[in-house]
Protein backbone atom coordinates (compact mmCIF):
# COMPACT_ATOMS: atom_id res chain seq x y z
CA UNK A 1 0.00 0.00 0.00
CA UNK A 2 2.73 2.41 1.00
CA UNK A 3 4.77 1.46 -2.05
CA UNK A 4 1.76 2.09 -4.23
CA UNK A 5 1.31 5.54 -2.77
CA UNK A 6 4.98 6.41 -3.28
CA UNK A 7 4.71 5.22 -6.88
CA UNK A 8 1.62 7.33 -7.48
CA UNK A 9 3.32 10.33 -5.93
CA UNK A 10 6.36 10.07 -8.16
CA UNK A 11 4.34 9.36 -11.30
CA UNK A 12 2.14 12.37 -10.67
CA UNK A 13 5.05 14.65 -9.87
CA UNK A 14 7.05 13.56 -12.90
CA UNK A 15 4.10 14.34 -15.15
CA UNK A 16 3.65 17.70 -13.46
CA UNK A 17 7.36 18.50 -13.73
CA UNK A 18 7.19 17.68 -17.45
CA UNK A 19 4.23 20.01 -17.80
CA UNK A 20 6.26 22.74 -16.16
CA UNK A 21 9.60 22.15 -17.88
CA UNK A 22 8.24 20.90 -21.22
CA UNK A 23 7.36 24.27 -22.73
CA UNK A 24 10.81 25.62 -21.83
CA UNK A 25 12.62 22.64 -23.37
CA UNK A 26 10.41 22.93 -26.44
CA UNK A 27 11.49 26.53 -27.03
CA UNK A 28 15.17 25.65 -26.55
CA UNK A 29 14.84 22.84 -29.12
CA UNK A 30 12.89 25.07 -31.47
CA UNK A 31 15.64 27.69 -31.38
CA UNK A 32 17.95 25.20 -33.11
CA UNK A 33 15.58 24.28 -35.95
CA UNK A 34 15.90 25.74 -39.42
CA UNK A 35 13.23 28.02 -40.87
CA UNK A 36 12.39 25.51 -43.61
CA UNK A 37 11.89 22.74 -41.09
CA UNK A 38 9.39 24.81 -39.08
CA UNK A 39 7.66 26.13 -42.20
CA UNK A 40 7.23 22.59 -43.54
CA UNK A 41 6.29 20.75 -40.37
CA UNK A 42 4.88 23.42 -38.02
CA UNK A 43 6.03 24.53 -34.56
CA UNK A 44 4.32 21.56 -32.93
CA UNK A 45 6.37 18.91 -34.68
CA UNK A 46 9.59 17.23 -33.59
CA UNK A 47 12.85 18.72 -34.92
CA UNK A 48 14.31 17.44 -38.18
CA UNK A 49 17.15 19.96 -38.48
CA UNK A 50 19.84 21.62 -36.39
CA UNK A 51 21.31 25.10 -36.73
CA UNK A 52 22.74 27.79 -34.49
CA UNK A 53 22.43 30.51 -37.11
CA UNK A 54 19.23 31.57 -35.35
CA UNK A 55 21.30 32.86 -32.46
CA UNK A 56 23.47 34.91 -34.79
CA UNK A 57 20.36 36.43 -36.36
CA UNK A 58 18.79 37.31 -33.01
CA UNK A 59 22.11 38.51 -31.65
CA UNK A 60 23.15 40.85 -34.46
CA UNK A 61 20.22 41.38 -36.88
CA UNK A 62 17.68 41.42 -34.06
CA UNK A 63 19.75 43.77 -31.89
CA UNK A 64 19.76 41.49 -28.85
CA UNK A 65 23.42 42.28 -28.15
CA UNK A 66 22.66 46.00 -27.84
CA UNK A 67 19.58 45.22 -25.72
CA UNK A 68 21.54 42.92 -23.44
CA UNK A 69 24.16 45.63 -22.86
CA UNK A 70 21.37 48.13 -22.08
CA UNK A 71 19.82 45.71 -19.62
CA UNK A 72 23.08 45.20 -17.78
CA UNK A 73 23.77 48.97 -17.79
CA UNK A 74 20.43 49.47 -16.05
CA UNK A 75 20.25 46.40 -13.83
CA UNK A 76 23.69 46.37 -12.20
CA UNK A 77 23.73 50.01 -11.01
CA UNK A 78 20.05 49.83 -10.03
CA UNK A 79 20.61 46.79 -7.84
CA UNK A 80 23.74 48.25 -6.25
CA UNK A 81 22.23 51.70 -5.68
CA UNK A 82 18.89 50.57 -4.32
CA UNK A 83 20.43 48.01 -1.97
CA UNK A 84 23.04 50.53 -0.81
CA UNK A 85 20.46 53.22 -0.10
CA UNK A 86 18.05 50.74 1.48
CA UNK A 87 20.80 49.39 3.73
CA UNK A 88 21.61 52.92 4.91
CA UNK A 89 18.00 53.66 5.74
CA UNK A 90 17.48 50.25 7.36
CA UNK A 91 20.62 50.66 9.47
CA UNK A 92 19.61 54.08 10.79
CA UNK A 93 15.99 53.06 11.36
CA UNK A 94 16.71 49.75 13.05
CA UNK A 95 19.72 50.59 15.24
CA UNK A 96 18.99 54.17 16.33
CA UNK A 97 16.07 55.95 17.91
CA UNK A 98 15.14 58.08 14.95
CA UNK A 99 11.93 60.00 15.77
CA UNK A 100 8.95 58.59 13.82
CA UNK A 101 10.99 55.66 12.56
CA UNK A 102 8.07 53.25 12.35
CA UNK A 103 6.00 55.71 10.34
CA UNK A 104 8.89 56.34 7.94
CA UNK A 105 9.39 52.61 7.46
CA UNK A 106 5.71 51.88 6.80
CA UNK A 107 5.44 54.86 4.47
CA UNK A 108 8.40 53.60 2.47
CA UNK A 109 6.88 50.11 2.24
CA UNK A 110 3.51 51.55 1.23
CA UNK A 111 5.24 53.38 -1.63
CA UNK A 112 6.39 50.04 -3.00
CA UNK A 113 2.92 48.52 -2.68
CA UNK A 114 1.31 51.24 -4.80
CA UNK A 115 0.14 49.96 -8.17
CA UNK A 116 2.72 51.40 -10.60
CA UNK A 117 -0.06 52.49 -12.96
CA UNK A 118 -0.78 55.53 -10.79
CA UNK A 119 2.86 56.58 -11.20
CA UNK A 120 3.34 56.00 -14.94
CA UNK A 121 2.13 59.32 -16.34
CA UNK A 122 3.67 61.58 -13.68
CA UNK A 123 6.99 59.70 -13.88
CA UNK A 124 7.03 59.93 -17.69
CA UNK A 125 6.30 63.66 -17.49
CA UNK A 126 8.83 64.24 -14.72
CA UNK A 127 11.58 62.47 -16.65
CA UNK A 128 10.76 64.66 -19.68
CA UNK A 129 10.98 67.74 -17.49
CA UNK A 130 14.39 66.78 -16.14
CA UNK A 131 15.74 65.78 -19.54
CA UNK A 132 16.13 62.16 -18.45
CA UNK A 133 13.36 60.84 -20.73
CA UNK A 134 14.55 58.19 -23.19
CA UNK A 135 17.87 57.74 -21.37
CA UNK A 136 18.88 54.74 -19.28
CA UNK A 137 19.33 57.14 -16.34
CA UNK A 138 15.57 57.59 -16.12
CA UNK A 139 15.06 53.84 -15.91
CA UNK A 140 17.77 53.47 -13.24
CA UNK A 141 16.25 56.30 -11.19
CA UNK A 142 12.74 54.89 -11.30
CA UNK A 143 13.87 51.34 -10.53
CA UNK A 144 15.81 52.57 -7.50
CA UNK A 145 12.97 54.79 -6.29
CA UNK A 146 10.29 52.14 -6.70
CA UNK A 147 12.24 49.27 -5.13
CA UNK A 148 13.67 51.12 -2.12
CA UNK A 149 10.66 50.69 0.15
CA UNK A 150 10.57 46.90 0.04
CA UNK A 151 14.33 46.44 0.35
CA UNK A 152 14.45 48.83 3.32
CA UNK A 153 11.61 46.95 5.00
CA UNK A 154 13.28 43.55 4.60
CA UNK A 155 16.75 44.75 5.60
CA UNK A 156 15.27 46.56 8.60
CA UNK A 157 13.72 43.32 9.83
CA UNK A 158 17.05 41.56 9.38
CA UNK A 159 19.24 44.22 11.02
CA UNK A 160 16.86 44.67 13.94
CA UNK A 161 17.45 41.05 14.95
CA UNK A 162 21.25 41.31 14.97
CA UNK A 163 22.71 41.29 18.50
CA UNK A 164 23.49 44.73 19.92
CA UNK A 165 26.74 43.60 21.58
CA UNK A 166 28.67 43.63 18.32
CA UNK A 167 27.75 47.24 17.69
CA UNK A 168 28.67 48.15 21.28
CA UNK A 169 32.03 46.43 21.03
CA UNK A 170 32.80 48.34 17.85
CA UNK A 171 31.82 51.59 19.54
CA UNK A 172 34.13 50.91 22.46
CA UNK A 173 36.90 50.23 19.97
CA UNK A 174 36.33 53.74 18.70
CA UNK A 175 34.41 53.05 15.49
CA UNK A 176 32.18 55.82 14.14
CA UNK A 177 28.70 55.42 12.71
CA UNK A 178 30.02 55.14 9.17
CA UNK A 179 32.56 52.51 10.16
CA UNK A 180 30.06 50.50 12.13
CA UNK A 181 27.81 50.56 9.08
CA UNK A 182 30.42 49.53 6.51
CA UNK A 183 32.68 47.29 8.62
CA UNK A 184 30.22 45.65 11.00
CA UNK A 185 26.61 45.84 9.81
CA UNK A 186 27.02 45.30 6.06
CA UNK A 187 29.11 42.12 6.46
CA UNK A 188 26.60 40.74 8.97
CA UNK A 189 23.71 41.55 6.63
CA UNK A 190 25.29 39.69 3.72
CA UNK A 191 22.82 36.79 3.56
CA UNK A 192 19.88 39.19 3.29
CA UNK A 193 21.76 41.38 0.81
CA UNK A 194 22.56 38.34 -1.34
CA UNK A 195 18.94 37.21 -1.31
CA UNK A 196 17.62 40.66 -2.18
CA UNK A 197 20.37 41.13 -4.75
CA UNK A 198 19.45 37.95 -6.62
CA UNK A 199 15.77 38.81 -6.42
CA UNK A 200 16.05 42.45 -7.47
CA UNK A 201 18.35 41.47 -10.34
CA UNK A 202 15.63 39.34 -11.88
CA UNK A 203 12.90 41.88 -11.16
CA UNK A 204 14.75 44.79 -12.73
CA UNK A 205 16.17 42.73 -15.60
CA UNK A 206 12.72 41.31 -16.40
CA UNK A 207 10.84 44.61 -16.19
CA UNK A 208 8.74 45.69 -19.15
CA UNK A 209 6.34 48.37 -17.92
CA UNK A 210 8.82 50.97 -16.69
CA UNK A 211 11.10 50.50 -19.70
CA UNK A 212 8.37 51.20 -22.23
CA UNK A 213 7.16 54.13 -20.13
CA UNK A 214 10.39 56.12 -19.87
CA UNK A 215 12.18 54.92 -23.03
CA UNK A 216 11.22 55.42 -26.65
CA UNK A 217 14.17 54.73 -28.97
CA UNK A 218 14.76 51.11 -30.00
CA UNK A 219 18.50 51.46 -29.41
CA UNK A 220 17.85 52.29 -25.74
CA UNK A 221 15.53 49.38 -25.02
CA UNK A 222 16.58 46.63 -22.58
CA UNK A 223 16.09 42.95 -23.38
CA UNK A 224 12.46 42.53 -22.34
CA UNK A 225 10.88 45.15 -24.63
CA UNK A 226 13.47 44.31 -27.33
CA UNK A 227 12.21 40.74 -27.28
CA UNK A 228 8.70 41.99 -28.01
CA UNK A 229 10.07 44.05 -30.89
CA UNK A 230 11.94 41.01 -32.20
CA UNK A 231 8.58 39.33 -32.64
CA UNK A 232 7.44 42.09 -34.94
CA UNK A 233 10.68 41.97 -36.91
CA UNK A 234 10.82 38.18 -37.41
CA UNK A 235 7.08 37.60 -37.68
CA UNK A 236 6.98 33.95 -38.64
CA UNK A 237 10.63 33.03 -37.99
CA UNK A 238 9.76 31.14 -34.85
CA UNK A 239 13.25 29.70 -34.58
CA UNK A 240 14.83 33.19 -34.38
CA UNK A 241 12.20 34.38 -31.90
CA UNK A 242 12.91 31.28 -29.81
CA UNK A 243 16.65 31.98 -29.94
CA UNK A 244 15.96 35.56 -28.82
CA UNK A 245 13.83 34.23 -25.99
CA UNK A 246 16.61 31.90 -24.84
CA UNK A 247 19.15 34.76 -24.94
CA UNK A 248 16.82 36.97 -22.90
CA UNK A 249 16.40 34.27 -20.27
CA UNK A 250 20.08 33.34 -19.86
CA UNK A 251 21.20 36.13 -17.46
CA UNK A 252 18.41 35.56 -14.94
CA UNK A 253 18.80 31.79 -15.15
CA UNK A 254 22.53 32.25 -14.52
CA UNK A 255 21.87 34.41 -11.46
CA UNK A 256 19.32 31.89 -10.26
CA UNK A 257 21.72 28.95 -10.63
CA UNK A 258 24.55 30.84 -8.95
CA UNK A 259 22.47 32.17 -6.05
CA UNK A 260 19.81 29.45 -5.94
CA UNK A 261 19.73 29.16 -2.16
CA UNK A 262 19.67 32.92 -1.62
CA UNK A 263 17.15 33.40 -4.41
CA UNK A 264 14.63 30.99 -2.90
CA UNK A 265 15.07 32.34 0.60
CA UNK A 266 14.74 35.84 -0.82
CA UNK A 267 11.33 35.01 -2.26
CA UNK A 268 10.20 33.81 1.14
CA UNK A 269 11.60 36.90 2.90
CA UNK A 270 8.88 38.80 4.61
CA UNK A 271 6.46 35.88 4.25
CA UNK A 272 7.27 34.41 7.65
CA UNK A 273 7.38 37.43 9.87
CA UNK B 1 33.02 61.45 10.32
CA UNK B 2 34.81 61.98 13.62
CA UNK B 3 31.89 64.00 14.94
CA UNK B 4 29.67 60.93 14.79
CA UNK B 5 31.73 58.69 17.03
CA UNK B 6 30.07 59.83 20.24
CA UNK B 7 26.60 59.12 18.87
CA UNK B 8 26.65 55.37 19.30
CA UNK B 9 26.39 54.55 22.95
CA UNK B 10 25.89 51.60 25.19
CA UNK B 11 23.60 52.18 28.12
CA UNK B 12 19.88 52.96 27.85
CA UNK B 13 20.26 56.31 29.59
CA UNK B 14 22.91 57.48 27.20
CA UNK B 15 20.91 56.10 24.31
CA UNK B 16 18.04 58.36 25.24
CA UNK B 17 20.32 61.35 25.32
CA UNK B 18 21.73 60.37 21.98
CA UNK B 19 18.35 60.50 20.32
CA UNK B 20 18.08 64.17 21.21
CA UNK B 21 21.09 64.97 19.06
CA UNK B 22 21.14 62.76 16.00
CA UNK B 23 24.30 62.94 14.00
CA UNK B 24 23.94 64.56 10.57
CA UNK B 25 25.22 61.35 9.02
CA UNK B 26 22.38 59.29 10.47
CA UNK B 27 19.83 61.87 9.37
CA UNK B 28 21.29 61.67 5.87
CA UNK B 29 21.09 57.86 6.01
CA UNK B 30 17.32 58.18 6.36
CA UNK B 31 16.66 61.34 4.39
CA UNK B 32 18.55 60.52 1.18
CA UNK B 33 16.69 57.25 0.46
CA UNK B 34 13.43 58.84 1.56
CA UNK B 35 14.02 61.78 -0.75
CA UNK B 36 14.75 59.45 -3.69
CA UNK B 37 11.53 57.55 -3.07
CA UNK B 38 9.63 60.83 -2.65
CA UNK B 39 10.78 62.16 -6.01
CA UNK B 40 10.01 58.97 -7.94
CA UNK B 41 7.06 57.56 -5.99
CA UNK B 42 5.28 59.77 -3.44
CA UNK B 43 5.21 62.99 -5.42
CA UNK B 44 4.17 61.24 -8.68
CA UNK B 45 1.39 59.41 -6.80
CA UNK B 46 -0.04 62.71 -5.56
CA UNK B 47 0.26 64.17 -9.06
CA UNK B 48 -1.57 61.12 -10.42
CA UNK B 49 -4.65 62.03 -8.39
CA UNK B 50 -4.49 65.61 -9.58
CA UNK B 51 -4.11 64.60 -13.26
CA UNK B 52 -7.24 62.45 -12.97
CA UNK B 53 -9.20 65.67 -12.53
CA UNK B 54 -7.89 67.19 -15.74
CA UNK B 55 -8.18 66.87 -19.48
CA UNK B 56 -4.69 66.58 -20.89
CA UNK B 57 -3.09 65.51 -24.16
CA UNK B 58 0.47 65.69 -22.87
CA UNK B 59 1.41 68.60 -25.14
CA UNK B 60 -0.70 71.55 -24.03
CA UNK B 61 -1.06 72.25 -20.29
CA UNK B 62 -3.73 70.18 -18.49
CA UNK B 63 -7.12 71.84 -17.95
CA UNK B 64 -9.11 71.18 -14.79
CA UNK B 65 -12.40 69.39 -15.50
CA UNK B 66 -13.41 68.20 -12.03
CA UNK B 67 -14.94 64.75 -11.95
CA UNK B 68 -15.69 64.66 -15.71
CA UNK B 69 -13.27 61.78 -16.27
CA UNK B 70 -14.94 59.64 -13.63
CA UNK B 71 -18.40 60.40 -15.01
CA UNK B 72 -17.18 59.34 -18.45
CA UNK B 73 -15.64 56.17 -16.99
CA UNK B 74 -19.01 55.17 -15.56
CA UNK B 75 -20.50 55.10 -19.07
CA UNK B 76 -17.46 53.61 -20.83
CA UNK B 77 -18.24 50.07 -22.04
CA UNK B 78 -14.56 49.22 -22.58
CA UNK B 79 -13.77 50.29 -19.04
CA UNK B 80 -16.59 48.14 -17.69
CA UNK B 81 -15.35 45.18 -19.70
CA UNK B 82 -11.82 45.73 -18.39
CA UNK B 83 -13.16 45.94 -14.85
CA UNK B 84 -15.05 42.65 -15.24
CA UNK B 85 -11.95 41.02 -16.78
CA UNK B 86 -9.83 42.30 -13.91
CA UNK B 87 -12.25 40.71 -11.43
CA UNK B 88 -12.16 37.43 -13.41
CA UNK B 89 -8.37 37.70 -13.42
CA UNK B 90 -8.30 38.30 -9.67
CA UNK B 91 -10.56 35.32 -8.96
CA UNK B 92 -9.09 32.83 -11.46
CA UNK B 93 -5.44 33.84 -11.49
CA UNK B 94 -5.41 34.75 -7.80
CA UNK B 95 -7.60 31.91 -6.57
CA UNK B 96 -6.03 29.14 -8.62
CA UNK B 97 -2.47 30.22 -7.90
CA UNK B 98 -3.19 30.21 -4.16
CA UNK B 99 -4.94 26.81 -4.34
CA UNK B 100 -2.29 25.36 -6.65
CA UNK B 101 0.62 26.83 -4.71
CA UNK B 102 -0.77 25.70 -1.37
CA UNK B 103 -1.55 22.23 -2.71
CA UNK B 104 1.92 21.81 -4.16
CA UNK B 105 3.48 23.06 -0.92
CA UNK B 106 1.51 20.46 1.06
CA UNK B 107 2.45 17.66 -1.34
CA UNK B 108 6.11 18.66 -1.48
CA UNK B 109 6.71 19.79 2.10
CA UNK B 110 8.13 16.49 3.33
CA UNK B 111 11.79 15.90 2.53
CA UNK B 112 11.97 12.73 0.47
CA UNK B 113 13.67 11.44 -2.59
CA UNK B 114 13.59 13.72 -5.70
CA UNK B 115 11.45 16.27 -3.88
CA UNK B 116 14.09 18.95 -4.49
CA UNK B 117 13.88 18.31 -8.21
CA UNK B 118 10.08 18.56 -8.28
CA UNK B 119 10.18 21.81 -6.33
CA UNK B 120 12.81 23.22 -8.67
CA UNK B 121 10.76 22.19 -11.72
CA UNK B 122 7.63 23.95 -10.50
CA UNK B 123 9.71 26.88 -9.51
CA UNK B 124 11.76 27.35 -12.71
CA UNK B 125 9.32 29.68 -14.55
CA UNK B 126 9.56 32.24 -11.71
CA UNK B 127 13.03 33.04 -13.01
CA UNK B 128 11.76 34.01 -16.48
CA UNK B 129 10.25 37.36 -17.33
CA UNK B 130 6.59 37.41 -18.25
CA UNK B 131 7.60 38.41 -21.76
CA UNK B 132 9.72 35.26 -22.05
CA UNK B 133 6.83 33.28 -20.57
CA UNK B 134 4.50 34.81 -23.15
CA UNK B 135 6.74 33.79 -26.03
CA UNK B 136 7.11 30.28 -24.69
CA UNK B 137 3.33 29.95 -24.59
CA UNK B 138 2.86 31.57 -27.96
CA UNK B 139 4.41 28.42 -29.41
CA UNK B 140 1.83 26.45 -27.52
CA UNK B 141 -1.09 28.43 -28.94
CA UNK B 142 0.11 28.80 -32.55
CA UNK B 143 -2.08 27.36 -35.29
CA UNK B 144 -0.55 23.89 -35.64
CA UNK B 145 1.23 24.56 -32.35
CA UNK B 146 1.48 22.21 -29.42
CA UNK B 147 -2.09 22.73 -28.16
CA UNK B 148 -3.55 21.89 -31.57
CA UNK B 149 -1.16 18.98 -32.07
CA UNK B 150 -2.21 17.53 -28.72
CA UNK B 151 -5.91 17.99 -29.41
CA UNK B 152 -5.51 16.32 -32.80
CA UNK B 153 -3.65 13.45 -31.18
CA UNK B 154 -6.59 12.70 -28.88
CA UNK B 155 -9.18 13.24 -31.61
CA UNK B 156 -10.63 16.53 -30.35
CA UNK B 157 -9.97 18.45 -33.57
CA UNK B 158 -13.33 20.15 -33.31
CA UNK B 159 -12.08 22.18 -30.34
CA UNK B 160 -9.19 23.69 -32.26
CA UNK B 161 -9.40 27.45 -32.61
CA UNK B 162 -7.11 30.51 -32.79
CA UNK B 163 -6.73 30.57 -29.03
CA UNK B 164 -5.35 34.09 -28.64
CA UNK B 165 -7.34 35.64 -31.48
CA UNK B 166 -10.74 34.32 -30.44
CA UNK B 167 -12.57 36.77 -28.12
CA UNK B 168 -14.16 33.76 -26.41
CA UNK B 169 -10.86 32.26 -25.31
CA UNK B 170 -8.28 35.08 -25.35
CA UNK B 171 -8.55 36.05 -21.67
CA UNK B 172 -8.32 32.45 -20.46
CA UNK B 173 -5.50 31.68 -22.87
CA UNK B 174 -3.57 34.50 -21.19
CA UNK B 175 -4.41 33.45 -17.62
CA UNK B 176 -2.93 29.98 -18.15
CA UNK B 177 0.71 31.07 -18.69
CA UNK B 178 0.37 33.60 -15.85
CA UNK B 179 -0.70 30.74 -13.58
CA UNK B 180 2.08 28.51 -14.86
CA UNK B 181 4.55 31.10 -13.64
CA UNK B 182 2.83 32.12 -10.38
CA UNK B 183 2.11 28.72 -8.80
CA UNK B 184 5.78 28.00 -8.11
CA UNK B 185 6.19 31.37 -6.45
CA UNK B 186 3.18 30.94 -4.17
CA UNK B 187 4.42 27.43 -3.38
CA UNK B 188 7.73 28.84 -2.10
CA UNK B 189 5.89 31.26 0.18
CA UNK B 190 3.77 28.46 1.64
CA UNK B 191 6.74 26.10 1.96
CA UNK B 192 8.49 28.73 4.06
CA UNK B 193 5.37 29.10 6.19
CA UNK B 194 4.92 25.35 6.63
CA UNK B 195 8.53 24.97 7.69
CA UNK B 196 8.00 27.51 10.47
CA UNK B 197 5.19 25.48 12.10
CA UNK B 198 6.25 23.71 15.27
CA UNK B 199 6.06 19.91 14.58
CA UNK B 200 4.99 19.39 18.20
CA UNK B 201 1.59 20.86 17.35
CA UNK B 202 0.98 18.19 14.73
CA UNK B 203 2.26 15.54 17.12
CA UNK B 204 -0.14 16.67 19.83
CA UNK B 205 -3.07 16.72 17.40
CA UNK B 206 -2.18 13.22 16.20
CA UNK B 207 -2.08 12.01 19.81
CA UNK B 208 -5.56 13.45 20.26
CA UNK B 209 -6.70 11.31 17.34
CA UNK B 210 -7.00 14.01 14.67
CA UNK B 211 -6.86 12.66 11.12
CA UNK B 212 -4.91 14.26 8.28
CA UNK B 213 -7.82 16.45 7.20
CA UNK B 214 -8.52 17.65 10.75
CA UNK B 215 -4.86 18.44 11.30
CA UNK B 216 -4.82 20.46 8.09
CA UNK B 217 -8.00 22.28 9.03
CA UNK B 218 -7.26 22.96 12.70
CA UNK B 219 -3.48 23.07 12.94
CA UNK B 220 -1.84 23.91 9.62
CA UNK B 221 -4.22 26.54 8.25
CA UNK B 222 -4.56 28.58 11.49
CA UNK B 223 -0.77 28.47 11.93
CA UNK B 224 -0.33 29.89 8.43
CA UNK B 225 -2.27 33.07 9.19
CA UNK B 226 0.76 35.32 8.76
CA UNK B 227 1.72 33.74 5.44
CA UNK B 228 -1.87 33.92 4.24
CA UNK B 229 -1.91 37.67 4.77
CA UNK B 230 1.30 38.06 2.79
CA UNK B 231 0.18 35.73 -0.01
CA UNK B 232 -3.19 37.44 -0.30
CA UNK B 233 -1.64 40.89 -0.48
CA UNK B 234 0.92 39.71 -3.02
CA UNK B 235 -1.78 38.11 -5.17
CA UNK B 236 -4.15 41.07 -5.09
CA UNK B 237 -1.40 43.53 -5.89
CA UNK B 238 0.03 41.26 -8.60
CA UNK B 239 -3.40 40.77 -10.17
CA UNK B 240 -4.18 44.46 -10.34
CA UNK B 241 -0.70 45.22 -11.66
CA UNK B 242 -0.71 42.39 -14.22
CA UNK B 243 0.36 43.92 -17.47
CA UNK B 244 3.37 42.24 -19.09
CA UNK B 245 1.77 38.93 -19.95
CA UNK B 246 -1.39 40.46 -21.45
CA UNK B 247 0.56 43.11 -23.30
CA UNK B 248 2.95 40.60 -24.83
CA UNK B 249 0.27 38.07 -25.79
CA UNK B 250 -2.77 40.09 -26.91
CA UNK B 251 -2.35 43.80 -26.00
CA UNK B 252 -5.84 43.47 -24.52
CA UNK B 253 -7.46 42.33 -27.79
CA UNK B 254 -9.15 41.05 -29.79
CA UNK B 255 -11.87 43.70 -29.41
CA UNK B 256 -10.83 44.36 -25.79
CA UNK B 257 -11.80 40.78 -24.89
CA UNK B 258 -8.66 40.32 -22.75
CA UNK B 259 -8.41 43.94 -21.67
CA UNK B 260 -7.48 44.50 -18.04
CA UNK B 261 -7.62 47.82 -16.22
CA UNK B 262 -3.85 48.03 -16.38
CA UNK B 263 -3.60 47.50 -20.14
CA UNK B 264 -6.53 49.85 -20.81
CA UNK B 265 -4.85 52.47 -18.65
CA UNK B 266 -1.56 52.08 -20.52
CA UNK B 267 -3.04 52.27 -24.02
CA UNK B 268 -5.27 55.20 -23.06
CA UNK B 269 -2.28 57.07 -21.72
CA UNK B 270 0.49 56.34 -24.18
CA UNK B 271 -1.35 55.42 -27.38
CA UNK B 272 -4.52 57.54 -27.26
CA UNK B 273 -2.65 60.25 -25.32
CA UNK B 274 -5.61 60.90 -23.03
CA UNK B 275 -3.50 61.39 -19.94
CA UNK B 276 -6.22 62.79 -17.65
CA UNK B 277 -8.63 59.98 -18.46
CA UNK B 278 -5.91 57.36 -18.05
CA UNK B 279 -5.03 58.85 -14.65
CA UNK B 280 -8.64 58.33 -13.58
CA UNK B 281 -8.34 54.62 -14.52
CA UNK B 282 -5.10 54.47 -12.52
CA UNK B 283 -6.88 55.96 -9.52
CA UNK B 284 -9.54 53.23 -9.82
CA UNK B 285 -6.78 50.58 -9.80
CA UNK B 286 -5.26 52.24 -6.75
CA UNK B 287 -8.56 52.37 -4.88
CA UNK B 288 -9.31 48.69 -5.65
CA UNK B 289 -5.88 47.60 -4.38
CA UNK B 290 -6.28 49.67 -1.25
CA UNK B 291 -9.84 48.45 -0.57
CA UNK B 292 -9.00 44.76 -0.80
CA UNK B 293 -5.80 45.00 1.22
CA UNK B 294 -7.25 47.26 3.91
CA UNK B 295 -10.38 45.10 4.07
CA UNK B 296 -8.28 42.03 4.67
CA UNK B 297 -5.96 43.72 7.15
CA UNK B 298 -8.86 45.09 9.21
CA UNK B 299 -10.44 41.63 9.43
CA UNK B 300 -7.14 40.00 10.33
CA UNK B 301 -6.61 42.67 12.93
CA UNK B 302 -10.08 42.09 14.45
CA UNK B 303 -9.55 38.33 14.61
CA UNK B 304 -6.28 38.96 16.38
CA UNK B 305 -7.95 41.25 18.91
CA UNK B 306 -10.90 38.97 19.72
Amino acid sequence: MNKLRTGAFHTGMILLSLLWLGPVLWVVVMSTRSFDDIAAHGVGSLPRSFTLDTYRQAWTDGGELRALINSMLVTVPSVALSLGLAAMAAFALSRFRIPGRRTILLLMLAGNLLPPQILLIPVAKFSELTGLYDTLWALIAVQVGFGLGFYTFVLHGFMRDLPGEIQEAATIDGAGTAQIFTKVMLPLTRPALAALGALSFTWIFNDLLWAITVLRTDDNMPVTPALLALQGQFVSSWNVIAAGTVIAAVPTVAVFLRFQRHFVSGLALGAVK
Amino acid sequence: MTATISTTSVTPTRRRRRSARLSPLLVAFVLVPFAVESVWVFWPAIQGFWFSLTRWDGMTPPTFVGTDNYVELAGDATFRGALVNTVIWLVLFGGLSVLGGFGMALVLQKERRFVGFYRAALFTPVVFSLVVTALVWRVFYQPDGIADTLLRAVGLESLIRPWLADPQTALYAVILPALWRQIGYVMVLFLAGLKAIDPALHEAARMDGANAWQRLRHVTIPQLKGVNAVVLSVIVIDSLRSFDIVWSLTKGGPYHSSELLSTYMYSTAFQSLRLGYASAIAVVIFVLALAVILGYLVRAFREEAS
